[in-house]
């Protein structure tokens, strides 16, 4: 049973046959002189006009990119770079993805100055707090969408709109929203957006970053002029006609899958609550992207619950997936204010297209053996 | 891929476990010598914390002739700290304090067969555990004038 669509998702089978073709038969060069080459230029650009259509945005304005991480890797240090001159102020939030809180600390070695906003126990970043750090020397305020360990949303409507006030520009990692949540910009009003098509029953290897017309950036990865100049290297055609069909697909059935997922997830929860005491549910009071779950359960460790779970046939995870193994607790539960004990005895349930009720009753039986049984062993 | 079917497949779950050997896996799922001494039989207790990563250990040995006739665990930790302090008093149970002494993190690591680099430091909390518990064991007999056997 897979329980970690925050992690990935399986690709569309839809998505798949409507890629295979620029696989095998129509490879060529979307950059070549010929018509073979142009074959796959339609194709790219026609993908790049259903992903502005999805999320409400120009054609010219998304540029398509290897990842979810490049593109927060392009939107920060490229918006960084260019303004480097106006100011060296950057403000995120201490809850970011480490493709973003990574990327910002890279850039205080290199000269910037980074403001990391605390968010409160439900992992929500205060408004007030984000005013009163911009400064002049402000040159972009870079919050995400939806956290992939909580699934809580930041406050990203208000946020564009207190630094469209003062010129700043303002970038969110919509990574785990995009396809999830409907609205133009996934209702962010941002002016760079980061998507990832694996999180969205696309391929992985490919991204695409919104950049608002007349944004200021310069890009990382230079070579070719494709992509507007913004990311040259020959565009992975398959993948983005897949990110493009995937997003489309997903845009569909958004509203239907997100009300259905919030009653599973839910359902889900009560029951967890129930039958299994010294549980909390992290981000429970903030609003929350309806597919992900994060649970802290008092004295064991999440590691061994997911070891517990995997065994009985249930893949969840630690908070992200790209620190599972990692010994550190969460940084995102730590800055909500929970203990590194607490933090250490959680783990994250993120549901998606293929999860059924009965499968979920079936996982909070397994879950609640998994902790009793760690429970028994445990000194505390 | 001649079957796209494939691609809506459930995650193999007969592989093997991410991290882990079996032998680690199975002293994480059956734990040897899981639970408390009472204090009647407790001859010496230790309780030491790895502050790196949280994980906790209590262990009991009850003594007799010098040797560790009983001994139990609790762990509040990860797989490896489960499967580590399991080992670890599998390989201390039936042994003479002298010897108790001498076992190593590396010995609990070679008797599972190995575990993952980042999780060598969890053998060392049973090690620090028992060595606790020798010591407490000491102390007491030392306290009641060597009457304990």
């Amino acid at each position: 049973m897979y329980l970690d669509y925050n992690a990935t998702t399986p690709l569309d089978r839809r998505v798949f046959e409507i890629m295979a073709p620029y696989m095998t038969e129509r490879w060529g060069n979307s950059s070549s002189p010929y018509r073979f080459g142009n074959q796959a230029r339609i194709a790219l650009e026609k993908g790049r006009a259903r992903v502005a259509e999805c999320i409400g945005a120009e054609t010219g304005e998304i540029v398509f990119c290897a990842s979810g991480t490049e593109a927060d890797n392009l939107a920060v240090r490229g918006v960084a770079a260019a303004l480097r001159t106006r100011g060296n102020h950057i403000v995120t939030s201490s809850v970011e993805h480490h493709a973003v809180l990574y990327t910002c600390r890279a850039l205080e070695a290199e000269g910037y100055r980074v403001t990391y906003l605390p968010v409160d126990d439900d992992g929500l970043v205060g408004l007030k707090e984000l005013e009163k750090s911009l400064t002049p020397e402000t040159i972009l305020v870079t919050v995400m969408h939806a956290n992939n360990e909580t699934g809580v949303l930041q406050p990203v409507g208000e946020i564009a709109r207190i630094a469209r006030e003062r010129g700043i520009v303002f970038h969110s990692d919509a990574v785990q929203t995009a396809g999830k949540l409907p609205g133009r910009l996934c209702g962010t009003g941002a002016d760079l957006l980061s998507l990832s098509a694996h999180k969205f029953y696309g391929p992985k290897g490919v991204g695409a970053l919104y950049v608002r017309k007349g944004t200021p950036i310069s890009p990382r990865i230079t070579g070719g002029p494709h992509e507007h100049g913004l990311r040259a290297g020959t565009e992975n055609v398959p993948g983005i006609v897949g990110l493009a069909a995937a997003l489309a697909l997903a845009a569909e059935s958004a509203r239907a899958e997100a009300e259905r997922l919030a009653l599973l997830r839910d359902r889900f929860e009560n029951r967890v609550l129930e039958a299994v005491p010294g549980t909390r549910v992290n981000g429970r009071g903030a609003p929350r992207v309806p597919n992900t779950s994060n649970l802290s359960f008092d004295a064991v460790d999440g590691e061994s619950i997911v070891l517990g779970l995997d065994l009985g046939g249930i893949c969840v995870s630690t908070g992200s997936a790209c620190s599972t193994g990692d010994p550190e607790p969460s940084h995102v539960l730590l800055a909500m204010g929970l203990s590194p004990k607490e933090a250490q005895g959680s783990i994250r349930v993120s549901l998606g297209r293929h999860t059924e009720e009965k499968e979920l009753d079936a996982a909070v039986d397994t879950l609640a053996q998994t902790v009793a049984r760690l429970r028994a062993i445990s000194s505390i | 891929m001649d079957n796209p079917d494939e691609l809506m497949e459930q995650p193999d779950l007969a592989g093997p476990i991410l991290f882990y050997n079996e032998e680690v896996i199975e002293h994480f799922t059956n734990p040897r010598n899981v639970g408390e001494l009472p204090e009647a039989e407790t001859d010496g207790y230790g309780l030491v914390g790895d502050p790196s990563c949280g994980d906790q250990m209590k262990l009991w040995i009850q003594v007799r002739e010098g040797r560790i006739e009983k001994i139990a665990f609790k762990s509040f930790g990860c797989p490896g700290a489960i499967a580590t302090s399991s080992m670890l008093t599998e390989l201390a149970r039936g042994k003479s304090i002298e010897e108790a002494r001498r076992i190593t993190d590396d010995d609990v690591v070679e008797a599972l067969g190995g575990i993952p680099e980042r999780k060598k430091h969890c053998s060392l909390l049973g090690v620090m555990a028992l060595q606790a518990a020798i010591q407490d064991w000491e102390s007491r007999t030392s306290e009641d004038g060597g009457a304990r056997p």
